[in-house]
Formats: structure tokens, C-alpha cells, sequence
């Protein structure tokens, strides 16, 4: 069992309960095989795409619907997607910036814009993935609030831990720590104060049933790249 | 019609639409002839790519409206993106479902459409012009996203009569009909003119897109959506755009001639 792997199941923990939604991932193949996985083990419902616009079967070489740009971006007003974003900044309330680095009129670093992000953010449940936790990344201010946080924020997954907003004030909590990583380490990497409960579990690893069909899925184990 | 002629219908000041998607099926012959135009001060609305990026580096842009602009395999447009950094554009930043209602309007005649799309993000703080408006049956308060009315829309298909019924034949219309509907006047490119009469052996009627009802004129131009994709006919060039992305400016746009 790798990092990747336990960041693979975190991904798909996220979808759990989901049911007949769109899982949909960005940002590599931990997003996507946490979305398959989900689908071939504990959420069999789950739709799931090709990361353009056909939506896969249980074989992912099946395309069992169509989804253009204009109905995805219709699903999303539906509530019936949720989605594996990536950040550039976040802070505690799960406020995201994928727009730009600096001042919004005149940017030190023009990043994407903010693509669906305030769209998905306040119309579906939203996750994060976040490949290197670090205080760059998890800001005390964002600097364009692109996705926008609250209650339909279900889990921030990166390299070191998953996080949530399930505080009472809805400030960003640790959930896990990964195996092998410390508590100390998450907060040496966040920028801003965490919540964190008197006992820290450990994130899970794959079951053995888990681990066959992801590596069915990642024969190549793309996943290592992270 | 050639592209030139198309280019030359445009005038400085305008508002142009680009269909498309990122770095897919962009427009990009009819692009390319407007740089040889002395145009400038346009606005240009588009889930931008190249196109919103060479125009950028040409100084031919006043003001972008889009939700992104990317390569798709290259995320950050390099010419954009060095625009934004000087400060040299003015940037109407929109979420994607929001650009989409701003079309939806204006290809309906509408001065705005409703969506939650946009409230609570930071796109309401950066576009003063940004208003709500409440529902009159639920009290909500949503956004009034404005429509996205153009003088010229400029897209690319795949197949065209010569009097402007257009076809598309890849997995995705992105939004180039909505555009058409939006615009006084479009104009379409594509890889090949046919008869009327064989369009249907092209592909199923469905794939009809835009009718020549919303089109001013058509241009035969194989191979004008490259560097971007346009599937079926062929995929994006993806060394050719990593040409575009990682050589200066001037050096690229002297090499095309």
C-alpha cells in the first residue's frame, strides 16, 4: 500500500453515498481512479466520465451517455455532480482560488480564471484535491475567492491528510492524517490555525478488494505520479 | 468568402465572439487573418485559447470576457496571462455557467438570465457592473448575468453549404450555435464546402448545428482550426502549440508569414 493509494481511497471515501451523481475528477489520476473505485466497490450508481464528454460504463472503454460541455455545465445548476477540484489557495473556511496570485486588477500571477468554480462551489457537493499541503497552498486569506465554501464542502484530500468544514463554526478540521504522517507535519504546512481533534485517526489504506480493482483500473500505476 | 474578407468586415471597437472551447476547435485561419488587419481595441468574448492569446500578444485587445483561457495541455495561456501581468487588458472574469446564461440571453433577445451561478464568489466583487435581482416568486436573490450581445462571431466546424448551414461532426458542439444566435453578423469557417445535398451523407441531421439564417458568410479553410483539435478531421497539434506557447511573440508571428 502507497501514499497514492491511501490518497486514491480518500478521493473515493469522498463519493460515499453520492448515489446517482456524476464523480468527476480533476487534476490527475488520483481524482479519477478515486471516482471509479467508488463506483466498482461501495457506490455502484455513481456516473463517471472520460475527463472530456462521454460518460464510461463499469468498462471505462464503454460510453453509456453523452455529456457535452453545455449539458455538464447544465448538470451542475441540477445539483447532480460532484466534482474533485483543484486549488492554488485555500483557507479555513474552504474558500478556493484557481484564478490569480496577487492583486485580482492587476495580477502578480495570472492563473486559469475561475473557470466553473463559483458555479459547482454553490450548486454541488465539491472536494479538493491538493498534491503538495503546504502553507502556499493554505492561506489565512485567498486572493480571488473562485470556489466559495460552506456546507456543500465535503473533504480536502492532499499528499499528508483529509480535512473537512465540520466544525461548528464550519472552519476547517483535520480528519486523518495519512500513514507515516504526523500531526505536527499538517499543521508545519498549513497556514492558518486547523482544528484538530484530541485524537487524530489515521486515514485508511485499500482493502484487498479495494487494491484488486485499483490495480485493474492503474495497471500502469499512473497513480505514483500523484 | 476568404478569411480576409472576413476580417476586413471587422472594425476596430467591435465586440467579437470566438467559439470553441479552450484549445479546441478555435476558429483559428479567421483569427490569423485579423492579425494581418491594422483592428485593434476589440473585445473579445470566449472560453478563450489561442485565439484570446494571439490577439493579446498582437495588441489588438481592449477588454476579455471568459470564464479561463488555457491550452487545455498547456493550463496557463502565456500571452494572456503576460497581458493580465502588465495590466495592458481590461478582464471580465465569469464562472463557466454564467458565460454560458450571458449566451443563452443573448441568443434569446433577453437583457439577462437568472442563475445562482457567481453569488458568494469573488467574480461579483471584481465585475462592478454585476447586478442581482430577486425572484419574484421565491425571494431569492440571484445574478442577472448580462447578455453576451456581438457584433461579429467567428467559429469553425467541420462541414458548410456555401450559404452557411454548418455541421459539426466531433463529440461536442462547445457553444458555437449559441454564439451565432448572439452576433449581427457570424461567420463560419470550415474544413470543407459541400452541397447542400450531402451534408446529410456527412453526418446525421442532428449534427446541423447553425443555420444559414444566422450566418453572413462562409469560408473554406482546411486545416483552420490548427494548432487546436478538430475532431474528427484531426486532433490538436500539440507540437506545433507548445511551439506557439514557448517561442516570443513577434519571432512566432514572423515565422507564419
Amino acid at each position: 500500500m502507497s501514499r497514492a493509494d491511501v490518497c486514491v481511497v480518500a478521493c473515493a471515501e469522498a463519493f460515499r453515498g453520492d448515489g446517482e451523481i456524476l464523480a468527476a475528477g480533476i487534476g490527475g489520476p488520483i481524482t479519477t481512479l478515486g471516482a471509479r473505485l467508488a463506483r466498482m466497490t461501495f457506490e455502484p450508481d455513481l456516473l463517471t466520465t472520460d475527463g472530456v464528454c462521454h460518460l464510461t460504463g463499469d468498462d471505462p472503454q464503454v460510453t453509456e451517455g453523452w455529456l457535452p460541455f453545455r449539458d455538464h455545465l447544465w448538470l451542475v445548476l441540477t445539483g447532480r455532480r460532484h466534482v474533485f477540484m483543484g486549488a492554488s489557495q485555500i483557507d479555513r473556511s474552504g474558500n478556493t482560488n484557481i484564478s490569480c496570485i496577487g492583486a485580482w486588477e492587476r495580477p502578480k500571477a495570472q492563473l486559469l480564471g475561475v473557470r466553473g468554480a463559483p458555479g459547482n462551489t454553490v450548486c454541488c457537493p465539491t472536494s479538493y484535491w491538493i498534491p503538495r499541503h503546504s502553507p502556499r497552498v493554505f492561506v489565512e486569506r485567498v486572493d480571488m475567492v473562485s470556489g466559495v465554501g460552506g456546507p456543500l464542502l465535503r473533504r480536502v484530500v492532499t499528499n499528508l491528510a483529509v480535512l473537512d468544514l465540520r466544525t461548528p463554526d464550519g472552519s476547517m478540521r483535520l480528519v486523518s492524517v495519512h500513514p507515516g504522517v504526523s500531526v505536527e507535519e499538517v499543521v508545519d504546512a498549513t497556514g492558518f490555525e486547523l482544528v484538530i481533534p484530541p485524537d487524530v485517526p489515521t486515514s485508511r489504506g485499500p482493502t484487498e478488494e479495494e487494491l484488486r480493482v485499483l490495480e485493474a483500473l492503474d495497471p500502469g500505476n499512473l497513480r505514483e505520479a500523484m | 468568402m476568404t478569411a480576409a474578407e472576413v476580417a476586413a468586415r471587422i472594425e476596430s471597437g467591435m465586440t467579437v465572439g470566438v467559439g470553441g472551447w479552450g484549445s479546441r476547435r478555435k476558429p483559428m485561419a479567421l483569427v490569423r487573418a485579423l492579425l494581418d488587419t491594422p483592428v485593434t481595441d476589440l473585445t473579445i468574448i470566449s472560453y478563450g485559447g489561442a485565439d484570446v492569446g494571439m490577439l493579446c500578444a498582437a495588441g489588438r485587445v481592449r477588454r476579455v470576457v471568459a470564464p479561463f483561457v488555457t491550452l487545455d495541455t498547456i493550463p496557463l495561456e502565456p500571452h494572456f496571462r503576460a497581458a493580465r501581468q502588465q495590466g495592458s487588458i481590461e478582464f471580465v472574469e465569469y464562472d463557466e455557467g454564467m458565460f454560458m446564461f450571458g449566451l443563452l440571453a443573448a441568443a434569446h433577445r433577453l437583457p439577462f438570465l437568472p442563475t445562482r451561478a457567481g453569488l458568494g464568489s469573488d467574480v461579483m466583487r471584481v465585475n462592478r457592473g454585476l447586478r442581482t435581482v430577486r425572484s419574484p416568486y421565491t425571494e431569492e436573490d440571484l445574478v442577472a448575468v448580462p447578455a453576451l450581445t456581438m457584433d461579429v462571431a467567428l467559429v469553425h466546424l467541420n462541414r458548410a453549404d456555401r450559404r452557411g448551414n454548418a455541421q459539426y461532426l466531433g463529440p461536442d458542439p462547445y457553444f458555437d450555435d449559441l454564439y451565432a444566435k448572439a452576433a449581427t453578423s457570424c461567420y463560419v469557417s470550415c474544413e470543407r464546402v459541400v452541397d447542400s445535398a450531402d451534408l446529410l451523407k456527412e453526418g446525421p441531421v442532428q449534427s446541423l448545428l447553425i443555420s444559414r439564417a444566422f450566418v453572413t458568410g462562409v469560408v473554406e479553410a482546411p486545416g483552420g482550426a490548427g494548432f487546436t483539435s478538430c475532431e474528427p478531421d484531426y486532433g490538436r497539434d500539440e507540437a506545433e502549440q507548445r511551439r506557439y506557447a514557448t517561442t516570443p511573440w513577434l519571432e512566432y508571428h514572423d515565422e507564419q508569414g
